[in-house]
């Protein structure tokens, strides 16, 4: 099964030419004949030990052609160069310039995509924790009637929603008006929320959509964790004389972090990527890395520096869960 | 044991029911705009001021063709990527909740991997990929391009509810006398349903809304969402809120519907313990 994985991710990826692809090819071949022969005369024991990878072959082969063998193609893509402007064939090279490029020519993209990200990663974290605790303390049989609940507004298109914000912050929108009557203004704009009395168009605004598209994300992992604990737990320890703040802090929120780890990887990782809410919301200020990467690859069809974009995104991203999850204490990633 | 709390404590629960209270209204004011903006009567292009109470838009949801097209084009995409999705992922949810064997640690890491690399790296490989190869876009690449995250989605939700299945079920009937394929038919088939229509209908979900993946490979091919982009920049017609509020309408029902088996089922269930 693996062999044939690896054959396949070669053969897509155009790896491996001539002799050696005709060679891999016969190996992929004789090991899905030895698969099957073993299924038909072995006994009823090989069968079953060979049960598992026959299920595994259809999805995993799926995977290995239009997940992995992709990744191959784009960074073989990262390092070609294209011979003119107009080339749209480029061809492998070695070209390192395409990294250079990416990361001096998209320098604050970059910054901007992981400031932001990492910001919304905070606000849904403090709006979604509060309201996750709620639901799996208080929520009593009205659980999952209230999880419901908050699945519902996401049930509409994504993009809809983010046009709905464009609409709730615009300058003649509700949220303006509701500053503009609490004399909140001045506040808002000292805070750099606000700009010259507009919110949409802001960086506020793109971070507001961020934290609005993904809040799900960061939830529904602290709700599981959260549910998952026994009660009798923080009985136990104030009746040992802690406070409530203390028992919150010794017994609730340690056994949480686990939900907290993954909402933040599943929170940072779509927003650090995204380029909706930075184009509906945002100006060309506050363009984020997504939205080059997709301007490159879409419109200057520019595939070795976009593909090169991608793999330095991919790279970050890596580098920042693996610091995080050493500073989390956590091993089990999945 | 309950103690009666005393004023700080009751603040600070006051506090927190509070928090969580302005959290669900924050997550339900844009649906409630989207709804509302389905009986606006704009008088530009662009719906976006409030200019009068209409019901016009809700008597012709379908009279923009394009939109209604590019509806029709997710549905069909969504149907048959889910479809694959749902056969493939159970598939590799069942042999790794049904079996030790070796490797299972790297099929397990590499599930996860494209449901935590960036939609942009996905769509923007894969699309790599199709113009390295020479394949033109269409439906066929969208289909290829959403069964690839729906088949880790789909796998990963359903191990997850399948964690605790007692497998010595299927054991017993075949000790009474199924074959193997009967006893997975008739007894762990059944046992498992549930779970695997509610993994897809969420895989279907995604589909229908994936913007990012879709963008990169669908060539000419229009889906509700890339119509609902490209037409952000010429008009918004307030159909687009009435197709979505048809949308969520519809979901909201399922959803109901879903509810109300599963806590039906769980009074059955409780119903013949209590007679044991």
């Amino acid at each position: 099964m693996v062999l044939v994985a690896i054959g396949v991710v070669a053969l897509a990826a155009d790896l491996i030419t001539g002799a050696l692809a005709v060679l891999l090819f016969g190996v992929m071949i004789a090991s899905v004949v030895g698969i099957i022969w073993v299924a038909i005369m072995g006994g009823i024991e090989t069968r079953r030990a060979l049960a598992p990878y026959g299920l595994l072959k259809p999805g995993i082969l799926w995977l290995s052609l239009f997940f992995l063998a992709p990744l191959w193609a784009m960074m073989e893509m990262s390092l070609s160069s294209k011979k003119s402007r107009f080339d749209f064939s480029p061809s492998f090279s070695w070209e390192w310039g395409n990294y250079s490029r990416a990361l001096t020519d998209f320098g604050p993209q970059f910054g901007r995509s992981f400031l932001y990200a990492g910001i919304a990663t905070i606000l849904t974290l403090l709006i979604g924790y509060p309201l996750a605790y709620v639901i799996a303390f208080r929520g009593g049989k009205y659980r999952s009637l209230l999880l419901g609940l908050i699945a519902v507004p996401f049930f509409t298109s994504y993009l809809i929603r983010t046009l709905a914000w464009q609409n709730l912050l615009s300058d003649s929108g509700p949220v303006i008006s509701v500053l503009e009557t609490m004399k909140l203004e001045n506040l808002m704009e000292w805070l750099h929320i606000m700009d010259n009395g507009r919110l949409i168009n802001t960086p506020a605004a793109v971070i507001g959509g961020l934290t609005y598209n993904f809040l799900p994300f960061m939830i529904l992992p602290i709700y599981v964790s959260l549910e998952k604990i026994d009660t009798r737990l923080i009985d136990a320890s104030m009746d040992l004389y802690t406070s409530a703040t203390g028992a919150f802090r010794r017994v609730v929120l340690p056994m949480s972090l686990p939900g907290i780890f993954a909402g933040s990887l599943l929170v940072f990782i779509p927003a650090a990527g995204d380029f909706v809410n930075a184009k509906f919301l945002g100006s060309p200020q506050t363009t984020m890395i997504g939205s080059s990467i997709q301007d490159q690859f879409l419109v200057q069809l520019n595939y070795p520096l976009a593909a090169a974009m991608s793999f330095v995104l991919m790279a970050i991203i890596t580098a920042s869960v693996l610091v995080y999850a050493k500073f989390m204490g956590t091993e089990d990633l999945t | 044991m309950r103690r009666a709390l005393d004023t700080k404590q009751k603040v600070g629960r006051w506090a927190i029911n509070g928090v969580a209270g302005a959290a669900m209204a924050y997550l339900f004011a844009p649906v409630f705009v989207i709804v509302l903006f389905s009986f606006n009567n704009p008088e530009g292009k662009f719906n976006i001021v409030w200019s009068g109470f209409t019901l016009k838009n809700w008597a012709n949801p379908f009279s923009h063709p394009e939109l209604t097209d590019a509806l029709v084009v997710s549905l069909q995409v969504a149907f048959f990527s889910t479809l694959i999705a749902t056969l493939l992922g159970t598939c590799i949810a069942l042999a790794l909740s049904r079996y030790r064997f070796k490797g299972s640690g790297a099929v397990n890491l590499f599930l996860v991997l494209p449901l935590t690399s960036p939609e942009v790296v996905l769509g923007s490989s894969l699309a790599t990929l199709f113009i390295a190869r020479g394949v033109s876009f269409g439906i066929v690449t969208v289909i290829i391009a959403h069964v690839m995250f729906q088949v880790s989605f789909v796998a990963v939700t359903l191990r997850a509810r399948i964690r605790g299945f007692d497998w010595s079920l299927e054991q017993a009937a075949m000790d009474l006398g199924a074959t193997p394929r009967r006893a997975f038919w008739k007894v762990t088939f059944p046992l498992i349903l549930p779970g695997v229509l509610a993994a897809a209908l969420l895989s279907f979900a995604l589909s229908i809304d994936d913007f990012i993946i879709t963008f990169f490979n669908a060539g000419s091919l229009v889906t509700f969402p890339l119509q609902i982009f490209g037409a952000s920049r010429v008009a918004i017609p307030p159909q687009i809120n009435v197709l979505a509020t048809m949308l969520l309408m519809g979901s909201i029902a399922i959803m109901v519907v879903g509810l109300i088996i599963e806590s039906r089922r769980r009074r059955l269930n409780t119903g013949s313990e209590r007679k044991r």
